[in-house]
């Protein structure tokens, strides 16, 4: 629906903004003090050396060069990738199993008044509870269940950290795009006689699509979140979230190295928007507006 | 309290088939916030034969919409009876005697106006083939042959409107209830409107009741117009319209002077005293 001409004015905005976060990073690093700025004994602009703020052709130098002196060491951009792709898997999982619980969620709340009045502070409630205290839970529970060939495996309890994440905006995003029909809908709805399924079929599911398109992409970046996070505490290997610090760790000796993964991390963000952005592009058709007659 | 007057004519005429309407002392009581209650509609009563067109007018607060609501079955009486072909509301209601049209079109913004005509008989297993062959028949009757792949937000308010009576008029219903359709429209359009729905009633054989604030339209569209009076809301009078029959309404009959008289009638009975108009004071 929009114009190109739109379209390519956001392109040009985006841009711009990452422009200015690269002359915002550089201009401090060379007009700031090499010891940071200290207010009464707080630290609250950081050091510009090149140990704390390194260049940025420094940090895109680093990215083509190999990870290590080991021989036959992958350069850092391509296990970034491969860490990033790894990440990505995990948290699809997670994100189409929370957006599955989630949807499910709220077709039980738009089902029954009772269950949205005790079920939505539960879910409001669930989002308080840190990831942190969550993940070691997840991980002893997990590694408990063994069923016949199937065994518990660790990038499953980082998937179901992730929708644990993805799960509350779909809940919430669906139920009120579910409850978004006008009562004239409903009304006529009512008048041919159709059921609770037919009416959902009919009319509630494609009403709620301009409310569920926005809520996927939020989960969607829940989803990459939490994978992110869970990684860390979970101690699963392979994934960016892992890259993230063991290449901080290497920090003082390498420090342009650590950035890397990071902006891995926030591509992985926008892939995943995208992909949702696709999803929608497929619904395209029911995110008409009723016209005002 | 005013009775009721009821034409003898118009019962006797079709004492041999079953009414379409038939609304026995129905009342119509809200509650409202702690206990307090409105009475919409108060000891009204009512028949329609079938064909018949009925306008239902009154002030707002009559209950006139209240009055169709309750014949769709999407509010229940409090008291008295409501027969729709003999059959109670509820129970025409699931077996699709009527269609029904409101004040706005309602149509799925994601449909396009063929899918929307059709949505009725698609919800009631009608096959595909049949289906648009029946939603074809009707986007000709309604005028609308090079719109039927466009979507709602791309027509204007009329043309909503025409499928929304389209829709209403799917599954041939022998009752169509209409709360306002023209009520949104200008005046123009709403006139070209008029012309059609008469048109398509006479058709179709369908009994309507129509309901509507505005004199003319009520006059000139119907059989009989139903006057109310609010709070509560009661039927006053019942005027009779002898304009001939449909097929020969036309936009000549708005400079006819038996169209005026239905007018006058309707506003006498509105006003409840005989107005003394100065020359014509049409609105």
């Amino acid at each position: 629906m929009t114009r190109p001409g739109v379209r390519f004015s956001a392109v040009l905005w985006g841009l711009a903004g990452l422009v200015l976060l690269a002359v915002l990073w550089e201009g401090y690093k060379a007009v700031g003090p090499v010891t940071g700025v200290q207010f009464f004994g707080q630290s609250i602009l950081p050091k510009t050396d090149d140990r704390s703020m390194p260049h940025l052709v420094d940090m895109v130098t680093r990215a083509l060069q190999p990870v290590n002196s080991a021989v036959g060491s992958p350069p850092v951009w391509v296990s970034v990738i491969g860490a990033a792709l790894n990440s990505l898997g995990v948290a699809a999982v997670g994100w189409v199993a929370g957006s599955v619980v989630g949807f499910l969620l709220a077709l039980l709340m738009q089902r029954l008044r009772v269950a949205e009045r005790a079920v939505l502070p539960w879910l409001i409630l669930s989002q308080t509870v840190p990831l942190i205290a969550l993940a070691p839970v997840i991980v002893a529970w997990g590694g408990k269940i063994q069923i016949g060939a199937f065994s518990w495996d660790r990038w499953m309890s980082v998937a179901v950290i992730a929708s644990y994440l993805a799960f509350f905006p779909v809940a919430v995003g669906a139920l009120r795009g579910l409850q978004s029909p006008d009562a004239i809908h409903l009304e006529l709805m009512r008048t041919y006689n159709a059921g609770w399924f037919k009416t959902l079929l009919r009319l509630r599911l494609p009403a709620s699509v301009p409310y569920l398109i926005p809520a996927l992409r939020l989960g969607a970046a829940s989803a990459i979140v939490g994978t992110v996070v869970a990684e860390v505490s979970t101690g699963y290997k392979g994934g960016i979230g892992r890259m993230i610090i063991e290449f901080a760790q290497s920090g003082t000796s390498d420090p342009a190295k650590a950035y890397a993964p990071i902006a891995g991390a926030v591509i992985l963000g926008l892939v995943s928007a995208g992909l949702v952005a696709l999803v929608g592009l497929a619904l395209k058709r029911f995110n008409r507006q009723e016209a005002a007659s | 309290m005013t009775t009721p007057v009821q034409t003898p004519a118009t019962g006797a005429a079709h004492a041999a088939s079953v009414a379409a309407i038939s609304v026995r002392s129905a009342g119509k009581v809200f509650q409202v916030a702690k206990g307090a209650e409105v009475r919409a509609l108060d000891d009204v009563s009512l028949t329609v034969a079938p064909g018949e067109f009925v306008s239902l007018i009154g002030p707002s607060g009559c209950g006139k919409s209240t009055l169709l609501r309750l014949i769709a079955d999407l509010d229940e009486a409090t008291s008295g009876e409501i027969l729709v072909f003999g059959k109670t509301a509820r129970q025409a209601r699931i077996d699709q005697e009527y269609g029904i049209a409101f004040q706005s079109a309602g149509l799925l913004p994601w449909r396009s106006v063929q899918a929307n005509i059709e949505l009725p008989l698609e919800l009631h297993g009608v096959g595909k083939t049949e289906r648009s062959a029946r939603a074809e028949e009707l986007i000709e009757l309604v005028g609308l042959t090079d719109f039927r792949s466009r979507f709602p937000d791309q027509l204007s308010g009329g043309m909503q409107q025409r499928v929304a009576i389209a829709r209403s008029l799917a599954e041939r219903p022998k009752l169509l209830l209409m709360d306002e359709p023209f009520g949104a429209l200008d005046e123009m359009t709403r006139e070209r409107m008029q012309q059609e729905l008469v048109r398509i009633c006479s058709e179709t054989g369908a009994a309507v009741v129509f309901v509507t604030h505005s004199i003319p339209e009520a006059v000139f569209l119907s059989d009989r117009v139903v006057v109310m009076s609010p709070r509560p809301g009661r039927i006053v009078g019942i005027v009779d319209i002898d304009l001939g029959p449909g097929t020969q309404r036309s936009e000549g009959l708005r400079e006819n002077s038996a169209f005026f008289e239905g007018v006058t009638a309707v506003r006498e009975a509105l006003h409840g005293s005989p107005a003394a108009p100065m020359g014509v004071e049409l609105r």
